[in-house]
């Protein structure tokens, strides 16, 4: 009788378990076929404008709906450019709020802050755009923009990108309002892996007599820097595809300019816009290869960054 | 130790049922329950498919005035309209795909898109496009602005507010030395196209440098996205210009500017004066009614004016529920005409209304070629 019930039991413990591994597979092949689907249908969606335009629609910066002339390199060098400040402000930052909390904050500042990180992170998307376009803009218009213009314009070089018409709606508005956003992205995620390293080898680090840049900088940030750099994708991946408050704030003009201060245009943006109203076939399937753009974008800017932490990961050990 | 629960469980069942003193009454309200549940979805069933609720897709510019006529429609006959609000394109995509009774679009289709998808059009309720300044010292209804100079300004040709041409129709206004910044729609929309459509109509230089749409290649400015965003945008900033809906400005007490129409008369942006160029087009009811209101004749006409029109199959192949469709709207021309007004849209004049009915009777037929509007 026991016999019998410990051979049912291990055929039902065998059965499940192949149920449980078909499950697990299905589930991560799941993710696999909806990935080529959602590329195939893209590409399909997108054909008429590859065919119609091919290469070219990479390096026109022209838009034109009315004579169906479309060209990505406005949405597409927008989108890299607001990006790209948002995480040149929101690194910085988020690495110090994360430091603060992790190594130097009082014990008591520690959660409220956290929970605010937290909060921030909670907000949507929509509300940074209104407060962008309504508190933000109009602020920057009247009290950044010209100082800007008066001192950073006459600069050389740099100048250039950096005089326009202070309207508070540009290029410059959106990347800073894309890195308020993506703020406590990068520094919950930077404040957790700190949070991880031993405290032995921070407290040997402070034993031998270094100082808190020292710990920080040769043994958090070599234990974390996977996470780190994790993080930083994380808020890079946000920053490429936001769509409403940029949409509220970047000026949403197809013209391609070299000021900061002058409007601009982003992908997530302009699908945002135009995807609705876009009739003929061109016209939606411009958009929908603007959409395929960004997806490659995003797996470029990912397999980069998977790149680079291997090549860190070889580094690792020798002498820098 | 599992399997040996599992008999204790089901036999655990079996007990119960047993033990259970009304089983059979419980049972015999059981069976009444679930045949109440059946008829009841059968009378849902056969209500539904009675009462024929009508759907429709389109056009985002006239969903409040729809609602609110579906609203009274339905307290008063009992048939339902369900409006989806999904843009001008969607509804001209979903009426093609015979996934509505009806498509709504703010740029009429040309006789030629119409006749090729077996379509019919007519118009609904009339609205104005309104130009909107921001001009330090200048008050609503102050600036006289002529076609010429608005899309001079829009190519970006007019850079300052102190402009010659700007100062030549406003004798003893004011005008500061300031830069002008053009505020456009980001989005595509109806807005748009009978803006874009009058500025091709007054200015040879605009028709052929950029174009009427629903969205175009704008030379210079800033785009906002909805009504919303080019209020905002031109409240934000000093020495902005934008159009918007006449509801829009009118509920968001913004500063209009007065336009020179075709007759060259200053007109400001009043419902009656969208009334008069409505009144004085040549609508043609075998084209679909495909006129875009703009820079219509008449001493009061104001110049932007566009109506919003729907779509319906002249001779459906499936699921005929156009009489219902024109129904509704024949109820609205009768009994809309307030509630459009509160709304801030112009009803059509009764001499449209009357052309609209006769193209009902002359296009839309059922399957014998009769006439399915008497």
């Amino acid at each position: 009788m026991s016999a019998f019930i410990q051979e049912a039991r291990l055929k039902r413990q065998i059965w499940l378990d192949m149920m449980f591994r078909g499950a697990t597979r299905i589930s991560a092949f799941g993710v696999l076929v909806l990935l080529a689907a959602i590329i195939g249908s893209l590409v399909i969606g997108s054909m008429p404008a590859i065919e119609a335009f091919g290469f070219n629609f990479l390096i026109n910066d022209s838009w034109n709906p009315v004579t169906e002339n479309f060209g990505a390199l406005v949405p597409i060098v927008g989108t890299l450019v607001t990006s790209g400040i948002a995480l040149l402000i929101a690194i910085p930052v988020s690495f110090g709020i994360a430091i603060f909390l992790t190594e130097l904050s009082p014990q008591v500042m520690r959660r409220p802050l956290g929970i605010a990180i937290e909060l921030l992170a909670g907000i949507p998307s929509i509300i940074y755009g209104m407060w962008g376009l309504f508190v933000f803009a109009p602020l920057f218009a009247k009290h950044i923009e010209p100082w800007i213009n008066d001192h950073i314009g006459p600069i050389p070089l740099i100048g250039a990108f950096f005089s326009g018409p202070p309207m508070g709606i540009s290029i410059l508005t959106a990347g800073i309002i894309l890195a308020i956003m993506v703020i406590p992205f990068i520094a919950s995620v930077m404040r957790d892996v700190f949070e991880v390293v031993p405290a032995m080898l921070k407290e040997s680090a402070y034993g031998v007599g270094a100082t808190t840049w020292e710990v920080v900088t040769k043994v958090v940030l070599p234990y974390t820097k996977v996470g780190v750099v994790g993080g930083i994708m994380l808020g890079l991946g946000r920053a490429l595809g936001e769509t409403m408050a940029v949409t509220f704030v970047i000026g949403n003009a197809h013209k391609l300019s070299m000021s900061l201060l002058e409007p601009g245009n982003s992908i997530a943006s302009a699908l945002a816009n135009e995807f609705n109203e876009a009739d003929g076939e061109l016209y939606t399937a411009s958009l929908i290869e603007l959409g395929l753009i960004l997806f490659f974008i995003t797996f470029v800017v990912l397999s980069i960054a998977r790149y680079m932490l291997h090549r860190l990961s070889k580094r690792e050990g020798k002498a820098s | 130790m599992p399997l040996l629960n599992g008999t204790f469980g089901l036999f655990g069942i079996a007990k119960l049922q047993h033990i259970q003193p009304n089983g059979d009454r419980m049972n015999i309200k059981l069976k009444q329950i679930v045949v109440g549940i059946a008829a009841a979805s059968a009378m849902a069933f056969t209500a539904v498919s009675h009462a024929t609720d009508i759907t429709g897709a389109g056009a985002t510019f006239p969903y409040p005035v729809y609602a609110k006529w579906a609203e009274a429609y339905k307290a008063q006959t009992g048939i339902g309209m369900n409006y989806q609000s999904i843009g001008s394109g969607g509804g001209i995509k979903q009426i093609k795909a015979g996934t509505v009774d009806f498509g709504a679009t703010d740029a009429p289709l040309s006789a030629n898109a119409l006749g090729l998808a077996g379509l019919a059009q007519f118009p609904t309720v009339i609205g104005g496009v309104v130009p909107v300044i921001n001009v330090p010292g200048i008050s609503a209804g102050q600036l006289k602005l002529s076609g010429e100079v608005l899309a001079d300004i829009f190519l970006g040709k007019i850079t300052q507010w102190n402009d010659s041409k700007i100062a030549a129709l406003n004798q003893g206004v004011n005008l500061p030395a300031k830069a002008i910044t053009v505020v456009h729609r980001a989005d595509g929309s109806g807005t748009t196209a009978i803006f874009t459509t009058y500025l091709s109509k007054v200015s040879t230089e605009w028709l052929r440098g950029v174009g009427a749409g629903g969205a175009v290649q704008w030379p210079v400015g800033t785009g906002g996205k909805g009504n919303e965003g080019v209020a905002a945008n031109v409240m934000n900033m000093e020495g902005a210009i934008g159009y918007v809906e006449y509801a829009y400005a009118l509920q968001n007490k913004m500063s209009y500017t007065h336009l020179k129409n075709k007759d060259g008369k200053f007109v400001a942006p009043t419902d009656t004066n969208f009334k008069a160029a409505a009144a004085n087009a040549k609508w043609k009811a075998e084209e679909g009614f495909a006129e875009v209101l703009v820079n219509q004749p008449g001493k009061d006409s104001w110049p932007i004016t566009g109506a919003t029109f729907i779509l319906v199959y002249k001779n459906p192949t499936k699921n005929d529920n156009r009489l219902e469709v024109l129904k509704f709207f024949n109820w609205a021309y009768a009994n809309g005409d307030k509630m459009a007004s509160d709304l801030d849209y112009v009803p059509l004049p009764d001499n449209v209304t009357t052309m609209i009915n006769n193209a009902w009777k002359a296009q839309i037929k059922d399957g014998k070629g009769q006439s399915v509007w008497k």
